[in-house]
């Protein structure tokens, strides 16, 4: 078997008879951080959702390998605990739960049956997280994204990320609705958990995020496919220059 | 409105669902008619003004119309002359859980009684079909004069306490259904509370019915004296029968000037129960009457707790929270009767319908002209999973004079399918996170609850989304 990697293959996939994906390859090594930039509707985020199994969204057909396994035929849940984890550009609100709670049942959820969760363990683990990405204790108390600023949610995110210690990790726009401040504390809690034992995936609109989170390959991403894979100084190139210019050059190669 | 036969549902009721073949010393048949009574009475040696009570009860039983014309018509299924009114194995009480036959003591020990009351209640009273099997109160409660006895020993041994707001609070044919508990009443919870008598820690009484087509109509009266406090909490469960069962129970508080009652209920009738209750609780100058209820399970519960403010600066509150599985209905509410200057009431309520489950909020607050300074808030909510549910909302406020304020919001909302994928990817199954995101919308209430029945209710919410998620 090949190195582990998150590998995604030929893959086509639709919102009800509309397809939105067609034909679209990448693979993330574990260990590296891969980055995706294009514009608005070219299919980023319609990408980490099927990957991550939503069911608005029908692959219809090619496959995502978690380690070599296909994750396409199963549940949300299953594919969450085995080790894929999604940053939400827009993360829901959940009323009445907390955050501590919610974390609690998802860390739980992954314990083998009959396991309990060290409750001691568990609070000293999410305080050092929370403290490392500049997080008030008393934010566990608050209900999950309930009136929390743009910031605060995408915090958030990194916090459960950070806890649930993903082998493969998306991140949809975690750069949107962030001021400068917000950016760098998001970015420097991703660079943390940077490593041998994650692969990561940044969805981004702009270069402005590639500054703090600094990946080791960007592609470009048009109607639903890769058009162009580089270096980090690719970003560079897009944002001094736009993205008009590849698609111009490279997105009709495949079509 | 729909009167088709009720699915069953199959979920897991593994603590409650379970029953023994029992041999019953004392079975008053089935039906109901003036011999069942005089039976009744004889077996339990009532004195002749609680025969004549109960001879009255049943005459505006007879009287008393169905509530068909306002509400649900399933309340035709309930079969009268198919029920048993009275099924006892032994008269008393017993005082310790030696006494206690091995069979019922194999029941309450399979559903935690005596391990509660270990842990930290000051008494327990629980209830097998029609009589108290085991009761008991701690030395230190009766020490500071605290009565706390079944319904049958309070009016034979104290009726100069009892008599007196017995049927009072809630007269024998306030409606159809305290008519029938007042002509067929056994069993419920007799307590005294002497006046600043500060009661620590909960009284708690267990209800359970253990025969089919039987009838439980117990009765309960909690009366705290001037300045004393009391928190009372009641449990109940019943197996699955093949036909329906009915619960009708009558209860009365009475809180002196001054005096605070908590009254808390966690039920979890199998899906079969008719499930008819009233309660009331009267609350003199400067008291407070407060009713937590939780009603999971049941076929039908109709049940809306009220407060009659009688004195001034008096203060009624309701807290309740309803789930209706499929199939079922939560008909539940509250009434709260404003009667003097300056009182206050709160009604807060948050339902959750399930598939074909149905919740409804009925609410009357009722303040007349010549009072000043009353205030009502009512908050209601209802949460609505999948899209067969139905809830409504009825509330009636009736508010004249100045100086009288009243608030009422209400709310219905879902929980998205956004939501659930949201939690879904962080690892949680779907019935997890149906479970997590219920129990975070009444999550504000039960922190209300003792800890001891917050745990149990969110066990029993878990149970409810596993029957219906997985």
């Amino acid at each position: 078997m090949s190195a582990p990697s998150l590998s995604i293959r030929n893959l086509h996939a639709s919102i009800g008879e509309k397809p939105i994906l067609k034909g679209l390859t990448l693979e993330i090594p574990k260990g590296e951080v891969h980055a995706i930039m294009g514009k608005n509707g070219s299919g980023k985020s319609t990408l980490a959702k099927v990957m991550a199994g939503h069911p608005d969204y029908t692959a219809t057909s090619g496959d995502v390998l978690l380690d070599g396994e296909s994750i396409l035929g199963l549940e949300p849940d299953v594919r969450a605990r085995l080790g894929l984890f999604l940053a939400f550009q827009y993360p829901m609100e959940i009323p009445g739960v907390t955050i501590a709670n919610f974390i609690r049942a998802a860390v739980s959820a992954r314990l083998p049956k009959g396991e309990e969760l060290d409750a001691i363990e568990y609070y000293e683990k999410l305080y050092a997280k929370m403290d490392a990405l500049s997080m008030a204790r008393t934010f566990t108390s608050r209900s999950v994204n309930e009136g929390f600023s743009g910031g605060e949610k995408k915090r958030c995110e990194i916090l459960q990320m950070a806890m649930l210690e993903p082998s493969y990790a998306v991140l949809d726009e975690t750069d949107s609705g962030l001021d400068i401040d917000a950016l760098k504390i998001v970015s420097a809690g991703v660079n943390a958990l940077r490593g041998p034992d994650i692969g990561m995936l940044v969805i981004t609109h702009y270069q402005r995020l590639l500054d703090y989170i600094v990946p080791d390959r960007v592609h470009v991403m048009s109607e639903g496919r890769i058009i162009l894979s580089g270096e980090k100084d690719l970003a560079l190139k897009l944002e001094a220059d736009g993205y008009d210019w590849v698609e111009q050059e490279f997105g009709n190669k495949a079509a | 409105m729909t009167t088709e036969t009720k699915p069953e549902i199959d979920i897991d009721r593994s603590i409650g669902d379970f029953r023994y073949e029992m041999d019953y010393a004392f079975d008053a048949g089935v039906g109901l008619n003036e011999a069942t009574i005089d039976y009744i009475s004889d077996v339990k040696g009532d004195p002749d003004w609680v025969r004549a009570f109960r001879k009255e009860g049943y005459r505006k039983f007879l009287e008393k119309p169905m509530p068909t014309h306002w509400a649900t018509k399933d309340l035709e299924n309930i079969v009268f002359e198919n029920i048993r009114y009275y099924l006892a194995q032994g008269q008393q009480a017993k005082r310790s859980w030696d006494d206690v036959p091995d069979d019922i003591k194999e029941t309450f020990e399979r559903l935690g009684i005596p391990e509660q009351e270990r842990k930290f209640l000051a008494g327990v009273e629980a209830q097998f079909d029609s009589e108290a099997a085991y009761s008991n109160i701690k030395a230190a409660v009766g020490e500071q004069g605290v009565i706390f006895v079944g319904s049958t020993d309070g009016l034979k041994e104290h009726p100069e306490i009892f008599k007196k707001w017995f049927g009072k609070v809630i007269p024998s044919g306030d409606n159809k259904f305290s008519a029938l508990n007042s002509a067929v009443f056994s069993g419920g919870s007799f307590i005294y509370v002497p006046p600043g008598v500060k009661v620590k820690h909960p009284l708690q009484a267990y209800f359970r019915i253990n025969a089919q087509n039987f009838g439980q109509f117990e009765r309960t009266l909690i009366i705290a004296d001037e300045g004393a406090e009391v928190t009372y909490m009641e449990g109940c469960t019943a197996p699955k029968f093949e036909t329906a069962t009915l619960h009708s129970a009558v209860v009365e508080l009475v809180a002196m000037k001054g005096a605070k009652i908590q009254y808390i209920t966690v039920q979890n009738w199998s899906s079969n129960v008719f499930n008819l209750v009233t309660k009331r609780g009267l609350a003199h100058e400067d008291a407070e009457v407060k009713w937590i209820d939780c009603n999971i399970g049941s076929r039908l519960t109709m049940k809306y707790p009220g407060v009659v403010m009688k004195g001034k600066g008096a203060r009624g509150e309701v807290v309740s929270i309803a789930l209706a599985g499929d199939g079922q209905h939560q008909d539940t509410g509250a009434k709260m009767i404003h009667a003097a200057d300056n009182t206050t009431s709160n009604i807060i309520s948050k339902s959750i319908s399930l598939g074909t489950g149905r919740a409804t909020y009925r609410g009357m607050v009722h303040v007349p002209k010549h009072l000043k300074g009353c205030k009502n808030n009512t908050e209601c909510d209802a949460l609505l999973i999948n899209s067969h549910s139905r809830t409504d909302t009825y509330p009636a406020i009736s508010v004249r004079g100045q100086g009288n304020a009243v608030q009422h919001e209400a709310s219905v909302s879902q929980i998205s399918a956004e939501q659930i994928f949201y939690m879904q990817q962080r690892g949680l199954s779907e019935a997890a996170a149906m479970s997590l995101a219920v129990n975070g919308f009444v999550n504000d209430l039960v922190q209300q609850f003792p800890m001891e029945y917050s745990v149990e209710l969110k066990r029993l919410i878990d149970m409810e989304m596993e029957g219906s998620v997985g």
